[in-house]
């Protein structure tokens, strides 16, 4: 019995390609629990969203899964690993979207550009449920109403292109609720989106979670999004989590260097900094991740004998850190964070 | 024309209209404008830097373009002080003209991929404008190229390479270099980190800032990002439709804010503490087509200050308090701040 919605262990995806092979994701762990968001922050080339797309076992050729479970607590009683599913298969079919729905970052590319939107969205209706078109018709109109949508029966007869960026996120959100699903899966929702657009669509999504109790993966590279979204966090860098902790914790408290140094390195609108103290050197390519501590060419703490290869070290109460001197550096940045 | 006191650039009523084209049966006529930027004016003294935020679709990386001519403007005059005793206007000057000028105003580009030309050598790409303008040849010209590729934190050796072999960071510290070599006297710097990842913005804004102050630089900058502008601005312009809505000093627009619309802006961007609750302040619906702008106040539908006289009177951009600027009817019958910064006791 778990009272978890859904488990990563120890997830790897590679791809496989001529110059080499990508080792996107090595060894990932998450927790989602239902009802609750999960933040996955990191810079771009972190697997981010490659851990998204194995959850619904979607990644594409040249990529695979090489190992890892992805357990879905459906029915708590009897997980089911999505990783062992057949990509094609019906059981995967039926989870996506039916139970897990997924919106991305760029709307204009996930809405077709040559159906309506009504025929998107009833088909994606009649497609997991037993209605009629006249059903699906009504559904999809009190959707499009409840993402605050107005005249939606005018937008059933609209293409994408007559959209904004705004509407058609609002459009994909809508679809995603027809589902009912118990986790929505959102990959930079609202990256492309302006910051007025972006704290609408925010706020949307909180109020709807509040309302299905859904479970929500929350992947952006923006530690404000993140920090107004998650109740949990988990920091990624290169493949790996860094550091897994509550949100709280994350901002207050961090114990990886590299979330430490992530939040010095950041401008804010609301704090007057003189000098911003940057991250030295550059995000390492993918084809030649450093080896040891991926992070120890970049990290101000790296002592050659030491940083090996570090595992996740628990340093609070469920706060994970991936970091060998983890315990040595702690009560240094304590202060700092104070300071 | 003698140059005002210590003003770099004073641009009065800027427009550009770009018009909107229908193919008829024989030919094709005009049959609206898009209002890209309507009646911007605003002065850089030298050595500032002036920030223009607003949001995609409100005129800042055109305003940006007409400046540097890129664009030719629909009216309005860009008076730029060349030399002591010397003040031109960039928007009556044609393409010769403007030749020599260009040595003057530079651009930094958002996209570090698309902004270098992948055939060309770091030495071809740095040296391309001191080459154009015949400044410099030979070994000087090398040298030069060199000194460039230090100012901006790149090893001299690496000249011979190509900005393949370049992660985003070093290939936007390539482009610093490249609109540094002629010693600009104003630099236009369009999202310069917008493309960039987390770790590698702050390493960017730290070289532009410190470049800034070494050699007294003014800088144009445009960015979306509120919170880079306050890092790095002297004083800031934000624009809506077309228009500049507020103008003041940094600290005053963030903390005495005289427009409704910048109180949205501030209260729609996320702070990275949970800790600090988003006011709930929001705006509804979305931005106003530039083609065919509201009446009155081209704020007003979504203003949640708004009043009958918004609807029908166009707000002129005036001085509501010394060096601050504000196209609001009633900037100081609101008290805007509270509820920008306020913590949101409800949520």
């Amino acid at each position: 019995m778990s009272d978890l919605l859904l488990e990563v262990r120890d997830l790897h995806v590679s791809f496989y390609l001529t110059e080499g092979i990508v080792r996107a994701v090595s060894g990932v762990n998450l927790n989602l629990r239902p009802g609750k968001t999960l933040g996955v922050v990191g810079e771009s080339g972190c697997g981010k969203s490659v851990t998204a797309r194995a959850i619904l076992n979607m990644v594409q050729r040249p990529g695979r899964i090489d190992q890892g479970e992805i357990l879905w607590y459906g029915d708590p009683e009897h997980p089911g690993d999505i990783a062992q599913l057949d990509s094609r298969g019906p059981e995967i079919r039926d989870l996506r979207w039916g139970e897990i729905a997924m919106i991305f970052q760029e709307p204009m590319t996930s809405l077709s550009p040559v159906h309506s939107i009504g025929n998107q969205m009833i088909e994606a209706i009649r497609l997991h449920h037993n209605a009629t078109e006249a059903e699906a018709t009504e559904q999809s109109i009190e959707f499009l109403n409840r993402v605050g949508l107005s005249q939606p029966t005018r937008l059933l007869d609209a293409y994408r292109h007559e959209l904004s960026g705004g509407m058609r996120q609002r459009v994909m959100i809508a679809m995603a609720l027809t589902c009912s699903p118990r986790l929505l899966i959102a990959d930079e929702p609202t990256t492309a989106l302006d910051v007025t657009t972006q704290s609408q669509i925010l706020d949307l999504m909180r109020d709807l979670q509040d309302e299905f109790g859904m479970a929500i993966l929350f992947i952006t590279h923006d530690l404000g999004v993140i920090a107004e979204m998650a109740d949990d966090v988990a920091v990624m860098y290169l493949g790996k989590e860094v550091e897994i902790a509550d949100v709280d914790t994350i901002f207050h408290q961090a114990a990886h260097p590299y979330t430490q140094a992530l939040l010095r390195s950041i401008p804010r609108h609301d704090v007057v900094t003189e000098r911003l103290e940057s991250i030295v050197g550059n995000v390492p390519d993918p084809y030649n991740i450093p080896r040891g501590c991926a992070f120890h060419p970049r990290c101000n703490h790296y002592v050659p004998a030491q940083c090996g290869n570090p595992e996740l070290v628990e340093v609070g109460r469920d706060q994970w850190a991936l970091c060998a001197r983890v315990h040595e550096i702690l009560p240094a940045s304590g202060e700092r964070t104070n300071a | 024309m003698i140059a005002e006191n210590g003003k770099l650039l004073r641009v009065r009523d800027l427009r550009k209209f770009f018009p909107i084209w229908k193919r008829g049966v024989f030919a094709r006529h005009v049959t609206g404008q898009v209002r890209a930027v309507d009646g911007v004016s605003f002065d850089i003294a030298r050595g500032e830097v002036l920030g223009l935020v607003g949001e995609s679709g409100c005129g800042k990386t055109t305003t940006g373009r007409v400046i540097l001519r890129a664009d030719t403007p629909t009216g309005g005059e860009i008076l730029f002080t060349r030399s002591e005793q010397e003040e031109i206007d960039l928007a009556q000057l044609d393409r010769d003209q403007l030749q020599p000028v260009w040595q003057n105003i530079q651009l930094i580009f958002q996209d570090p991929y698309s902004s270098l030309n992948p055939r060309m050598t770091l030495e071809q790409i740095v040296s391309e404008p001191l080459r154009n303008y015949n400044v410099l040849e030979g070994s000087a010209l090398r040298d030069r190229v060199a000194e460039l590729l230090r100012l901006v934190g790149l090893r001299p050796e690496v000249m011979s390479r190509y900005p393949h072999a370049f992660s985003g960071g070093q290939r936007q510290r390539i482009g610093i270099a490249r609109a540094l070599a002629l010693n600009p006297q104003l630099l236009i710097c369009d999202e310069p980190v917008s493309a960039l990842d987390v770790s590698i913005q702050a390493q960017i804004l730290n070289l532009l800032k410190d470049l800034q102050q070494e050699f007294e630089l003014t800088y144009l900058f445009i960015s979306h990002d509120l919170s880079v502008v306050r890092h790095l601005c002297d004083r800031v312009a934000v624009m809506y439709v077309g228009k500049i809505v507020e103008i003041s000093d940094t600290d005053e627009l963030f903390n005495e804010t005289q427009h409704p619309y910048t109180e949205a802006l501030l209260a729609s961007a996320p702070t990275p503490d949970p800790r600090v609750k988003r006011s709930n302040v929001r705006l509804q619906g979305e931005v106003a087509d530039p083609s065919n702008p509201p009446g009155g106040c081209y704020f007003h539908p979504r203003c949640i200050h708004a009043r009958d006289r918004c609807k029908t009177e166009t707000p002129l951009l005036r001085e509501t308090r010394p060096g601050h600027w504000s196209a609001c009817h009633f900037a100081e019958e609101l008290d805007l701040n509270s509820a920008a910064t306020a913590p949101d006791v409800t949520a």
